[in-house]
């Protein structure tokens, strides 16, 4: 018992402080509550989801943004839009801004400051996938031991 | 034997004898000739009616010659033979001329008639022929009326017409001389004006009391007058008679004497004169001819003179409106650029402010010594007197541009009331003023309106009342308004109507301040005007807040008004305004949320097939989560194509989508809604964007969504969705 509630303690505080960081927000505590006895690893699911997508569209926007003349910025955009709406589906906040400040460096076609966000959006997206896998760790911990993931308001 | 007939006396007078036996033969032989020339010559005339009595007077001729020829042998020695023709002849001549002579007593008079019907004929005949010259005397002068006044008529210039009237009339007339005098401004003379032989006539004038011209004004005939007078007297005098002068009056019709049927008083005098050295006279019909072209003159200037008048009148009209135009476009104008300074205004004024405002506010939370925490705290005062000014005068700007509309919603008047209460309650006290609220038992807890501005209106109205009392009491009563209340005497046009939707509350702040005298009260809703006492003064406020108070009383169809005894003796200020009864419905519509999440966790809408359409996968499968947790049961595309494959009936709503560029979400929902004409078939489209553009909100509403969610979607927020959507068919979240 010791052990699954200081592990729910654990899991509880890791969560809070991911909010109050800002690496996840409201929408990501909604997607907590859609996971039921029906779809046990949907969070999971669609986080993983959410990693794949993200590395498909930051090597797109590299290698668009790679090319020494004439970056073709559309395509640079559609890219971002993709990646600000899958942020904003799964609730990464901090993806989302920097994806806000990207869109509008591509719209003003400054090839510098759209290699400056991506950078920004590569760092982003690696720490948030670092402490979300830390999260599931922790969940798969608890699950091990027979406890109940807690649920964070 | 001898015979015992008479011998005639031969020898004796054998020259008598000779010259009656020569005068019996001639008498015979015209006797003769007679009848032969009177049937010669009647059978050359067809016409000769009386044949029978010609015969008769032949035969008697004849007769009477044939005895005078047979006396012939009755100078000598005649057998008896000749004696019985002689007798004959006599006889029948006795019988003929007895019978010719009693038809002649027939047959003369008819003949003498004849003779007096050809007299009569005859001067019918002389008379017709004078007739006939009278009417054509006539008409040619009514040729000459007509030519005369088609030429006058043809012009609308004044001085043609009168020129040529005296034109045509010298030549029709072959006068000498015609000339006009009109009257003077003054009225008192008469000015030659127009002439027909002087080119420039001398401005002579007469005096317009002379008898004669009295005489002729007084007639409306053509008069005439001595060739003497002053009017006549247009030549100079020379050794010549002067032919006869004619003088006419020509009525000068003014416009405003059409309505009155009597002539006017003024006159003009055209004076007409026949050459001198002639023996010509003024004929009946040529006075005629002067009299009616008179008056067709002053018709004719009449319709000049109105025509110049419709002409000045729409000159000036004209002007008028080109001045109305530019006062127009630079009213225009100024209204555009006073928008435009507003608008900048707004904003601009608004974000220093707001700066200011935080700032000061936080730096009141630090550490600050007391003078400096005075300092801040003048600060924030005077900011944020500064932000309700600009406030209140962006506020009346909208109000009087009209573009300002009430937000009406039910609200709780009582708790409006308590907060009113509990905002002016410190300041009061720091001035030692007692506040006391009465509410009627019978107003309503709920009402429909615009609560912000109501209470904006209700604050504005206490707080003047704190502001301008320095001791005493406020107090705040509000209760429903019966017909009688309703009335105001100051207001006699309100009429207020209460009906079972509305009803009207009446509110009324007593205070004993420092009272307003009566002739400022009028003053007192208008802008910006303030009283001149200087404890208004020092009391700051923009003069805005009366006025503003006014508008959002006659936005609420209601009366606002102050009555105050005088100065020292307080006011009170009372306002009546139009509020909507909240019936049961909305007030349960309030706390809805609260019904709805205990369906925590039930499934809402078990089996409700959904298609969702998302080109982003994170997304699709977040929304599917949602949906799956709901009870739906869901099936996924990804693109329009795919969307447009997989739906059909059983799908009750389709979630698409919207704000990913390229995929053109509406165009797939006009193409589902051809492919499912009956609308009881079709699903439910609803867009998923993340766009809080109201163009994006728009276009979905065009193309015939039935809703549009906005992004990021709660569980709660997506359940409430499907059922309002389920309900009504129909959502459109405010954007």
């Amino acid at each position: 018992m010791d052990v699954v509630n200081q592990l729910r303690r654990q899991f509880v505080d890791y969560y809070t402080s991911l909010h109050r960081e800002g690496f996840v927000d409201d929408q990501f505590t909604q997607l907590q509550k859609l996971q039921d006895e029906n779809s046990p690893d949907f969070v999971v699911e669609v986080a993983s989801l959410f990693f794949e997508d993200c590395e498909k569209l930051i090597n797109n926007m590299a290698r668009a943004l790679e090319q020494q003349q004439r970056v073709d910025f559309k395509q640079v955009d559609a890219s971002v839009h993709q990646l600000k709406g899958s942020s904003s589906s799964i609730g990464a906040m901090r993806v989302k801004n920097v994806c806000i400040a990207f869109r509008s460096f591509c719209e003003a076609q400054n090839r510098e400051g759209c290699l400056r966000c991506l950078q920004q959006v590569t760092h982003e997206y690696s720490l948030l996938k670092n402490k979300l896998q830390t999260l599931f760790r922790l969940e798969q911990q608890i699950l091990a031991v027979g406890g109940s993931i807690p649920v964070v308001e | 034997m001898e015979c015992n007939c008479f011998e005639p006396q031969w020898p004796a007078d054998e020259l008598l004898m000779k010259y009656q036996y020569i005068s019996d033969f001639f008498i015979a032989l015209a006797y003769f000739s007679i009848p032969l020339e009177l049937i010669y010559f009647v059978k050359k005339s067809a016409l000769f009616p009386y044949r029978w009595v010609l015969v008769q007077f032949g035969a008697f001729i004849v007769l009477c010659g044939a005895t005078h020829l047979i006396n012939l042998w009755t100078f000598t020695m005649h057998s008896r033979g000749v004696e019985v023709v002689m007798t004959t002849a006599k006889v029948l001549t006795a019988v003929v001329s007895c019978a010719t002579a009693l038809m002649l007593v027939h047959i003369i008079p008819d003949l003498l008639s004849v003779k007096i019907r050809e007299l009569f004929l005859k001067n019918k005949a002389a008379e017709l022929d004078r007739e006939m010259g009278l009417i054509r005397t006539q008409e040619e002068t009514g040729r000459h009326v007509r030519m005369l006044t088609h030429e006058i008529r043809s012009t609308l210039d004044r001085h043609t017409i009168l020129k040529t009237t005296l034109v045509e009339l010298g030549r029709t007339l072959s006068l000498q001389e015609c000339a006009l005098w009109m009257p003077t401004c003054t009225g008192l003379e008469l000015q030659l004006s127009y002439t027909l032989r002087q080119q420039n006539p001398v401005g002579y004038t007469v005096p317009i009391h002379l008898p004669v011209i009295n005489k002729v004004f007084s007639s409306s005939h053509a008069v005439k007058i001595s060739p003497n007078c002053p009017v006549a007297r247009l030549r100079p005098a020379g050794k010549y008679i002067p032919g006869e002068v004619v003088a006419v009056r020509v009525p000068l019709l003014h416009l405003s004497n059409f309505q009155i049927n009597d002539w006017p008083e003024r006159y003009a005098l055209m004076v007409l004169m026949l050459p001198s050295d002639s023996a010509r006279q003024w004929h009946i019909h040529e006075l005629e001819l002067v009299e009616v072209v008179a008056d067709q003159v002053a018709v004719a200037l009449s319709h000049a003179a109105i025509l110049e008048e419709s002409m000045r009148a729409r000159d000036l009209l004209m002007e008028q409106n080109v001045a109305l135009d530019l006062a127009r476009r630079e009213a225009e104008t100024a209204i555009r650029a006073r928008n435009d300074f507003l608008a900048v205004m707004n904003h601009e004024m608004r974000t220093p402010m707001h700066a200011i405002i935080a700032l000061s506010s936080l730096l009141q939370e630090t550490e600050l010594t007391p003078e400096q925490r005075l300092m801040v705290e003048t600060i924030l005062k005077s900011s944020n007197l500064l932000t309700t000014l600009i406030n209140d005068v962006l506020d009346l700007s909208r109000l009087e541009d009209g573009s300002l509309q009430l937000d009406l919603e039910t609200f709780n008047l009582y708790a409006l009331f308590r907060e009113v209460l509990n905002l002016i309650k410190p300041i009061a006290s720091v001035k030692k003023l007692h506040v006391s609220l009465n509410l009627a038992p019978d107003l309503p807890e709920y009402a429909v309106g615009d609560e912000k501005r109501l209470m904006q209106t209700i604050l504005n109205i206490v707080g003047n009342a704190v502001k301008f009392s320095k001791e005493g009491s406020i107090s705040i009563t509000a209760f429903v308004a019966k017909s009688e209340s309703l009335r105001d005497s100051q207001a006699p046009e309100f009429f207020p109507v209460p009906s079972d939707n509305h009803f009207y509350l009446r509110v009324q702040v007593k205070d004993s301040g420092s009272g307003i005298s009566p002739q400022d009260i009028p003053k007192l809703f208008t802008k910006f005007a303030q009283t001149q006492s200087t404890a208004t003064r020092n009391s700051g406020g923009s003069g805005l807040g009366l006025a503003i108070c006014k508008r959002f009383v006659n936005l609420m169809e209601g009366h606002i008004w102050i009555e105050s005894e005088g100065l020292g003796k307080g006011s009170t200020a009372i306002f009546i305004v139009k509020l909507g009864i909240a019936d049961r419905l909305n007030k349960s519509k309030l706390p809805f949320m609260s019904k709805v999440s205990t369906n925590h966790g039930l499934t809402a809408f078990p089996g409700l097939k959904v298609l969702v359409m998302d080109e982003n996968g994170v997304s699709r499968m977040v929304t599917k989560g949602l949906l799956v947790h709901l009870g739906c049961d869901v099936t996924m595309v990804s693109s329009s194509d795919e969307c447009l494959r997989v739906v059909s009936q059983e799908h009750k709503v389709v979630l698409m989508d919207v704000c990913v560029p390229g995929i053109d979400g509406y165009d797939i929902a006009i193409r589902i809604r051809e492919k499912f004409t009956k609308r009881r078939e079709r699903p439910l489209l609803v867009a998923l964007t993340g766009n809080t553009d109201k163009v994006a909100k728009e276009n979905c509403m065009r193309v015939g969504m039935d809703g549009v969610i906005l992004k990021p979607v709660s569980l709660d927020k997506m359940r409430s969705i499907l059922s309002d959507l389920l309900e009504h068919r129909l959502l459109f979240e405010a954007i």
